[in-house]
């Protein structure tokens, strides 16, 4: 048979392009659904009162909150605790076989599944360290959990610095901790953000760590202190979904959509942080 | 004189790999001692002794004595960071940090010492004339120092190691990167800083070291194979591989 290269580049570009339908359909449908049927519950009354009648009428604005706790507790003990630990890494252990042992427990700790993160956190936090079902609890799982995308994230940030940048401020008399201060860390912002951008993203819609650990069923007020329980927005989509019966369609595609919303509102100030860094990076 | 840098049977390793063979020498200070030699033959690793850069290796072992002002700078006691400040250097690639022109210069006083606003405008504008960027860039302090032509780029890094007040001036191929007229000018330039800096220059030109330099060193695998003043060495050289490396034989 004759070669025909048009005609297999066609054939190339289409399946090539079929591909990219493939991912595009999907997250499209999702977006047109979720918004089609969720919008018209979105009314000021919905995300800013107590849910009533069983979550049948009222609002989620117990669960709001609960999911902007449970995030920003998370972000808030993973995040320093993530970047010390990735300077170290980087910077201060590159070889030694401590810096071995870490990088292979943070692969693994990637790969465990969040219900298994749930029964650790209901262990440790909730049992052992006597924290009972609460946001402290359930941040710190969750912040557990988005650990090493957080590490990982802030390394390969540290490592594109380019160690020609390292080598003049030491050259220059800086300490090795100057350098990291006043050269690395700078440059390497964005990426790190960028990891804190995933973290806010998987932490936000994670149902399984913070069912063990603080979410609560029902709960019409708000938390007193970070020992009490909060609603959260994955489990109460969960609850109202399948554990409470008729509850209009109108109001779990609204929990979804008000869920998409708020994570699409912190990572975009996350990326405007990030973009403002970067404006003065170039290299 | 005394000499400023005095290198006593000098071995340095890289793992099992031996890089510098019993190196002995002495730099002479204000003036400007090239080292030459083909490519890996050491002489960039012989300057990064000077300010210890080496450490950054992994598995670099020394044995000898390197006295900067009478002092063994091998030992381990030695404080690298006040022997950094004293010992600076220019790398081969003009590398301003992505920060303004003024922080670039600034970078180093600031995190030696507190300073007002009005000193550290002062070491700008000293280090800058010094370098004779002054006039072409007060007006842009401010702007990136990433947008600066390279010999522009290179100016600013030896301005940003004057503002540390060393006294003696490590260059590593400082015109490698630069067409000819920008190598003419800094070259000129370094025959300004001799005045008041100690210069080693590392470079594979020749030529860059037959004009600029005061004291000439010929390195080959590792070995210092003749040290003497840059006319000597170039017109009557005692070693034969170092008549045979000018002449053009190798390298």
């Amino acid at each position: 048979m004759k070669k025909n290269p048009e005609r297999s580049q066609k054939i190339a570009f289409f399946f090539l392009l079929l591909a990219n339908l493939l991912i595009v359909v999907p997250v499209g449908l999702i977006i047109v659904i979720i918004v089609a049927k969720g919008f018209p519950a979105l009314t000021w009354e919905f995300i800013s009162q107590m849910p009533r009648q069983g979550m049948r009428a009222g609002g989620i604005f117990p669960a709001i909150i609960g999911t902007i706790y449970l995030v920003g507790g998370a972000i808030l003990f993973a995040l320093p605790i993530g970047v010390l630990a990735a300077i170290y890494l980087c910077e201060y252990a590159t070889h030694s076989r401590m810096s071995r042992v870490v990088k292979l427990a943070i692969v693994n700790l990637a790969g465990v599944p969040s219900v298994v993160y749930g029964l650790f956190g209901l262990a440790l936090f909730v049992v052992f360290c006597k924290f009972g079902v609460s946001i402290l609890s359930g941040a710190l799982t969750l912040g557990i959990m988005i650990l090493p995308i957080i590490i990982t994230a802030s390394r390969e940030a540290l490592e594109s610095v380019p160690p020609a940048f390292r080598e003049v401020s030491l050259s220059l008399g800086a300490s090795k901790w100057q350098t990291i201060r006043n050269i690395v860390l700078p440059n390497a912002i964005p990426g790190i953000l960028t990891g804190a951008i995933l973290g806010l993203g998987r932490a936000s819609g994670e149902t399984a760590p913070i069912l063990f650990t603080v979410a609560a069923f029902y709960l019409p007020r708000l938390p007193s202190s970070v020992f009490d329980q909060v609603m959260a927005l994955p489990y109460h989509l969960y609850v109202i979904s399948t554990q409470v019966p008729n509850v209009d369609e109108k109001i779990r595609y609204g929990t979804a959509l008000v869920l998409l919303l708020l994570v699409l509102f912190m990572n975009s100030v996350a990326i405007l942080i990030r973009n403002k860094f970067r404006k003065q990076k170039r290299w | 004189m005394n000499a400023k840098i005095v290198v006593d049977k000098l071995h340095l390793w890289y793992g099992d790999f031996l890089a510098l063979k019993q190196v002995t020498t002495q730099i002479a200070p204000r003036r400007i001692t090239a080292i030459i030699g083909p490519s890996g033959c050491g002489k960039s690793t012989l300057l990064r002794v000077f300010n210890r850069m080496n450490d950054l290796v992994e598995g670099v072992r020394m044995s000898g004595e390197v006295r900067v002002d009478g002092e063994n700078i091998l030992l381990p006691e030695t404080n690298v960071v006040a022997l950094r400040k004293k010992v600076g250097m220019v790398f081969q690639r003009p590398n301003p940090f992505p920060l303004s022109i003024y922080e670039n210069i600034v970078f180093g006083p600031h995190i030696h010492q507190q300073l007002k606003k009005s000193e550290l405008d002062a070491i700008v504008e000293q280090s800058l004339s010094s370098v004779s960027l002054w006039l072409e860039l007060k007006d842009k302090l401010q702007k990136s120092a990433l947008g600066l032509s390279l010999e522009q780029k290179q100016r600013l890094c030896i301005a940003r190691l004057i503002a540390v007040k060393p006294d003696v001036l490590l260059m590593d191929e400082p015109c490698s990167s630069l067409d000819p007229q920008a190598t003419a000018r800094i070259e000129e330039l370094m025959r300004e800083l001799k005045h008041n800096y100690t210069i080693v220059i590392v470079t594979h030109n020749m030529q860059q070291a037959a004009r600029v330099s005061d004291d000439t060193g010929f390195m080959l695998l590792g070995e210092l194979v003749e040290f003497d003043r840059t006319e000597k060495v170039f017109t009557k050289p005692a070693d034969k591989r170092t008549e045979e490396y000018i002449t053009g034989r190798y390298g």
